[in-house]
């Protein structure tokens, strides 16, 4: 069977390593849609005070809870209507992107890096040194985690940096304990030992021979945490613990509109939905990227 | 001065139930350009001997020896760095499983040129070089195309040839090689040996051939130590080692090849397995599947005599042919 021409890259350098990255991605249809909705979300998050068509947090007093534009009395300044106090809920969902989009990724980066160095220590090193981290882990496994996220954003103050420390502190045993068992599966693996053989010391055993085995499973974690993140986020902003008014945080505009549910639907139901797009979109691109990135999964 | 000099190398793991001897007084000493066979059968401590030397055993081995001389370096104190620089550099080994040995995260490629970079301070244009020339000279069709594939893109068989590149990547003086045919199947097997003695005779290397299979030791070994539950029962070259055995192990072992048995019987075997931890013989650790064993064997632990050139460790050594095993 003839393979269909990709790139006439020449193998081996990092453009061929690309086309094929796409060519195993996009076999994924729900993957490669989460990922174009993503970047549209991105796009939002980086453009936003060029595409959004008003400031998110200017108040207009003569257009309070003003509907969408397909229903009566809507107006096309606020396509998707306004809030209670008369700020356009479009602006205010584009600029919120940017709030999801960073505590995503700062979450996923605080708690991925320590998490996986922990666990490769754990499970490289075993011992006292495993015992200490892993009982740590436990007792932070035990609390049920958005109370444990209160809880030190109670501590720490609220502010949405505070609200990420802690959601990265919830997030951190689960990469631990995964990496932990990867690495201690894998550290008996021959080519460990053939990589011993060949002159590795530890560190270099640790991270260049051990970690690119485990990565599979933490970078399916990663996506799923990242959207945990936005997810605990919105909850945290949804109690007043995380992101203060009049930040346009999705979850924080859904505390806002509580008391509007019944009268106006739309300023729960668009952060809502964009909530809920965002983390279904990313944990579809997760998917796909494993099946993408996995070297064992790829054929010839 | 030999190459690898080893006297009464023991190997104790720590386990829940106390020390487990898996090595017992192993002696060895390998020339340059020797070819050095070690059989035994499964749990005889053939790899752990070796792996021991190679400094590759978990922290829970207890490693002692009277000397563990390389080259007059002493590897039993030696600093780690000392030792990295040793291993993959003078000496190196081949594993039994060619297709869980390479990384499967790397390119064939990267794996070879890292093992380069650590022993040699060559730059990246050379480092290339003298990988395509190994894979070229392990009889890897294509290398330029090998070269940038991943492990699970090839068989056992060139996964084998792989990793002999890259033990023989830095021309060491000293390979081990770890039933390096075992996992292959027969055909493969002849060509992976054929390329190890081929690179042996080529660079003047010392080679151990750990192995359980006569006739893989017939065809290549200049000496043949056989061991036995963690001892070294029997040394000799193989010639005699075939014809003469000493120890009724190395007789009972010959004896069960296919190929000496007779048409109309059936093949012998040794009945029994190999003692484990929890039971350990008294006296000679044979003698419950030793068709010659009495009382003394029952009771006491014998000594190689020190006349025997073949350090036999038995009580009665044969001094008749073979055939005496076969009755």
């Amino acid at each position: 069977m003839a393979e269909p021409v990709i790139s006439t890259a020449q193998i081996g350098t990092f453009r061929h390593s690309l086309f094929e990255f796409w060519r195993y991605f996009r076999e994924n249809p729900g993957a490669v849609a989460g990922l174009y909705f993503i970047l549209l979300v991105l796009f939002c998050a980086i453009f936003a005070d060029l595409i959004s068509p008003w400031d998110p947090t200017q108040q207009n007093r003569d257009a309070l809870l003003q509907p969408p534009v397909w229903q009566e009395g809507g107006s096309w300044d606020y396509i998707i209507g306004t809030d209670a106090v008369g700020r356009d809920l479009l602006s205010r969902i584009i600029h919120g992107a940017r709030f999801s989009m960073f505590i995503g990724a700062m979450v996923v980066t605080l708690s991925m890096s320590a998490g996986v160095m922990l666990g490769l220590i754990a499970g490289y090193f075993r011992g006292r040194i495993e015992t200490v981290i892993m009982r740590i882990m436990d007792v932070i496994l035990a609390f049920p985690s958005l109370l444990l996220a209160l809880g030190l954003v109670a501590i720490l103050g609220p502010a949405l940096i505070n609200a990420m420390i802690a959601i990265a502190i919830v997030l951190l045993p689960h990469f631990v304990r995964l990496t932990r068992s990867s690495v201690m599966s894998e550290k008996n693996k021959e080519y460990v030992i053939a990589s011993r053989l060949a002159g590795a010391g530890h560190l270099r055993l640790m991270i260049n021979t051990i970690l690119p085995n485990c990565m599979a499973p933490l970078i399916v974690q990663g996506t799923l945490s990242f959207s945990n993140a936005i997810l605990d986020a919105a909850a945290l902003g949804f109690l007043g613990m995380g992101a203060q008014p009049p930040t346009p945080e999705w979850g924080a505009m859904l505390a806002e509109a509580r008391e509007f549910i019944l009268r106006a639907w739309w300023v729960v139901t668009f952060p809502g939905l964009a909530i809920l797009l965002t983390v279904l979109s990313i944990n579809l691109m997760g998917d796909g990227l494993r099946d993408a990135l996995d070297p064992k999964m790829k054929r010839s | 001065m030999s190459l690898l000099s080893i006297r009464n190398l023991s190997v104790r793991f720590k386990t829940a139930h106390g020390l487990f001897t898996a090595v017992e007084n192993v002696s060895l000493d390998v020339e340059h350009g020797e070819v050095l066979a070690i059989v035994g059968e499964s749990g005889s401590g053939k790899s752990v001997a070796m792996l021991a030397v190679m400094g590759l055993l978990p922290w829970t081995a207890e490693i002692t020896a009277d000397e563990l001389l390389f080259d007059g370096v002493d590897l039993n104190s030696l600093e780690p760095k000392a030792r990295r620089e040793l291993n993959g550099g003078s000496m190196s080994m081949i594993f039994q499983e060619p297709m869980t040995s390479l990384n499967p995260c790397f390119t064939v490629g990267a794996q070879i040129d890292e093992m380069i970079r650590f022993h040699t301070d060559k730059d990246k244009q050379q480092r290339k070089q003298l990988a395509l020339e190994l894979l070229e000279q392990v009889g890897i069709p294509d290398p330029q195309k090998r070269y940038h594939n991943y492990p699970h893109q090839m068989s056992g068989g060139m996964s084998q040839r792989v990793m002999i590149a890259m033990a023989i990547a830095c021309s060491p003086r000293l390979l081990i090689a770890d039933e390096p045919s075992t996992a292959l199947d027969v055909t493969i097997q002849a060509q992976i040996l054929e390329l190890l003695l081929d690179l042996q005779s080529s660079h003047d290397m010392g080679l151990i051939l750990i192995t359980h299979d006569m006739g893989v030791v017939a065809e290549t070994a200049h000496r043949v130590a056989v061991q036995y539950a963690g001892q070294q029962v029997e040394m000799q070259p193989v010639l005699e080692l075939f014809e003469h055995p000493h120890h009724p192990y190395t007789a009972a072992l010959l004896s069960a090849l296919p190929e000496r048995a007779r048409r109309d019987q059936r093949l012998p075997t040794i009945p029994g397995v190999v003692p484990g931890q929890f039971d350990r013989p008294q006296g000679c650790l044979f003698n419950p599947r030793c068709k010659f064993a009495d009382d003394l064997c029952r009771t006491t632990p014998p000594v190689a005599a020190a006349a025997d050139r073949a350090l036999t460790l038995c009580h009665y050594p044969l001094t008749h042919s073979p055939e005496q095993a076969h009755e």
